[in-house]
């Protein structure tokens, strides 16, 4: 009964606000976006289908081997070594970006590490609402591994929402405090570049990951390990092993098999004059 | 408040100035981490971090918070108190308070991008890559839709990640990470072409002020030779 409340709230919500604003409600479902519906409810049902499976038998999920991710804890190991430590960039984006978020993620991860090889973390942040979670996430990695006591709150900062002022305190950082590993992911834009490339002559190690294509080739170039694309967003599940991220991991994997077929049955009915797919796919 | 007197020559010419000694104090760095360059980097973050407060302020608090409460709107108060409850997190003690509208923004928005991304990353992509694999009379169309539909598909089976990349599916993605490296070459190529574009721009400017640019720029080169000199350690004899 609670929960019926609670989803009847959720969807009663944006009909009183907009009741409020004096407009009228619009319709309730739009059957010309039937199709984006249908793709949302074929996810959700895979979801919740590896869910229940993971559940029953977390050991039978095989997850295969990712170069990049096994490359952070190297860079967090060396970091301890060498007394130095770990920059984690979180991106330029906003915590609504679904990059962000799985970079919060693995920031939890990586700060569990970090937490447990005694090392310190630095992550500057461009957007105020990111640096609160950002806290937040070293905060609990820390308390997890059982260390609250060696979180210092200040590491995790806010230096500008300017791109480039952003861009040139992160660099700042790379030069003054000499991190021996940069881990640079969530969206990048033009300032990619900069920064790998200040990392690679400060001597650190580098790992990026973003699933923006126009900026993977100079990560690709500057850094020793990129997660390409959808990498970043499996390096959360690959790294916790979370019942509900390794259901993500594996729905969107079976999504992708689907659309596989679909594109191969599509491209062959088209072959053949047949165009129904494509238009029953068509964005009106 | 009048701000013409902005746009007297005299200001502008100062304007001009200012902007030639600054990018070039922050093109030294081209020779190594120096204290023109810190000057400048420092100079940046500050003056942007003061500014982005002001255009917070003016184009986020005041068109929805104050504007709309102050013609009757008062539910948006709800939101401004979600803003307020962040401020919790500078609390040791009530910091969680913080949580509450950093769950309702992460929450909110993942919903919202579903249907967002499920257009436009999802739905229309597929619709794009059907391609009818033999175009009767060109076969450059018909090598082109080919090369679609392959790249395509050995790219997305690169990123399945419930198998191990061996034998006929090793192959696949072999290719597809080859279709993957092709176009970021392409997409690296045509950035640094962008960027290029972008350093003439810049020193295009500095050319506007001949004078003063080549002022700033001796005395730069003149301050790190002599300080290079100054904090060079000795050479240790054998």
């Amino acid at each position: 009964m609670k929960h019926v409340l609670r989803v009847s709230g959720i969807l009663l919500l944006p009909v009183l606000l907009q009741a409020a604003n004096g407009n009228p409600p619009g319709p309730f479902f739009d059957y010309l976006r039937l199709n984006v519906f249908l793709a949302v409810i074929v996810m959700a049902a895979l979801l919740i289908y590896f869910f229940q499976r993971i559940k029953k038998n977390p050991e039978s999920i095989f997850v295969r081997r990712i170069p990049g991710i096994d490359a952070i804890e190297e860079a967090v190991g060396r970091a301890t070594e060498m007394g130095r430590p770990v920059l984690y960039v979180p991106g330029i984006e906003d915590i609504t970006e679904i990059q962000t978020i799985a970079s919060m993620l693995i920031l939890g991860k990586v700060a569990e590490t970090v937490a447990r090889y005694k090392t310190t973390i630095l992550v500057p942040c461009r957007i105020p609402f990111v640096m609160t979670v950002a806290e937040e996430m070293v905060r609990q990695a820390f308390y997890n591994v059982g260390m609250p006591e060696d979180h210092r709150p200040e590491n995790i900062s806010f230096i500008s929402d300017e791109q480039f002022a952003y861009t040139a305190g992160v660099n700042g950082i790379m030069l003054r405090e000499k991190p021996a590993a940069n881990i640079m992911l969530g969206r990048f834009f033009a300032e990619s570049l900069i920064l790998s490339e200040t990392g690679f002559q400060s001597g650190a190690i580098q790992v990026a990951g973003t699933a923006e294509v126009t900026q993977l080739p100079f990560f690709i170039a500057a850094c020793d390990y990129t997660l390409i694309g959808e990498e970043l967003f499996a390096a959360s599940a690959y790294l916790s092993r979370d019942a509900k991220l390794l259901s993500n991991l594996k729905a969107t994997d079976y999504y992708k098999v689907l659309i596989v077929g679909i594109i191969v049955v599509g491209s062959i009915l088209a072959t053949f004059g047949y165009d129904w797919l494509p238009r029953m796919l068509t964005i009106h | 408040m009048d701000f013409t007197f902005l746009q007297s020559p005299t200001i502008i010419q100062i304007s001009g100035w200012i902007m030639a000694i600054l990018t070039l104090l922050i093109f030294s760095f081209l020779y190594k981490d120096n204290p023109f360059y810190k000057f400048a980097e420092h100079l940046f973050v500050g003056v942007s971090a003061g500014y982005g407060v002001v255009i917070v302020y003016n184009n986020v608090i005041v068109p929805n918070l104050v504007t709309p409460v102050m013609n009757g709107r008062a539910y948006y108060l709800i939101f401004g108190v979600l803003g307020v409850m962040m401020l919790f997190k500078l609390s040791r003690k009530l910091h969680w308070i913080s949580r509450w509208p950093l769950a309702y923004v992460v929450g909110a928005f993942a919903g919202i991008q579903i249907i967002a991304y499920g257009q436009s990353d999802l739905i229309t992509q597929i619709r794009a890559t059907i391609q009818p694999l033999w175009v009767a009379g060109d076969p450059v169309a018909t090598l082109s839709n080919w090369l679609i539909v392959f790249g395509v598909l050995a790219g997305i089976l690169y990123f399945f990640f419930s198998k191990k990349q061996t034998g006929a599916l090793g192959v696949v993605t072999k290719i597809g990470i080859w279709f993957l490296m092709i176009s970021f070459g392409a997409s690296f190529g045509y950035t640094v072409m962008g960027r290029i574009s972008l350093a003439i721009g810049r020193f295009q400017d500095l050319l506007e002020f001949p004078v003063i640019s080549t002022i700033v720029l001796l005395i730069i080169i003149a301050v790190l030779v002599v300080h290079t000199i100054m904090t060079r350690e000795p050479v240790a004899e054998e």
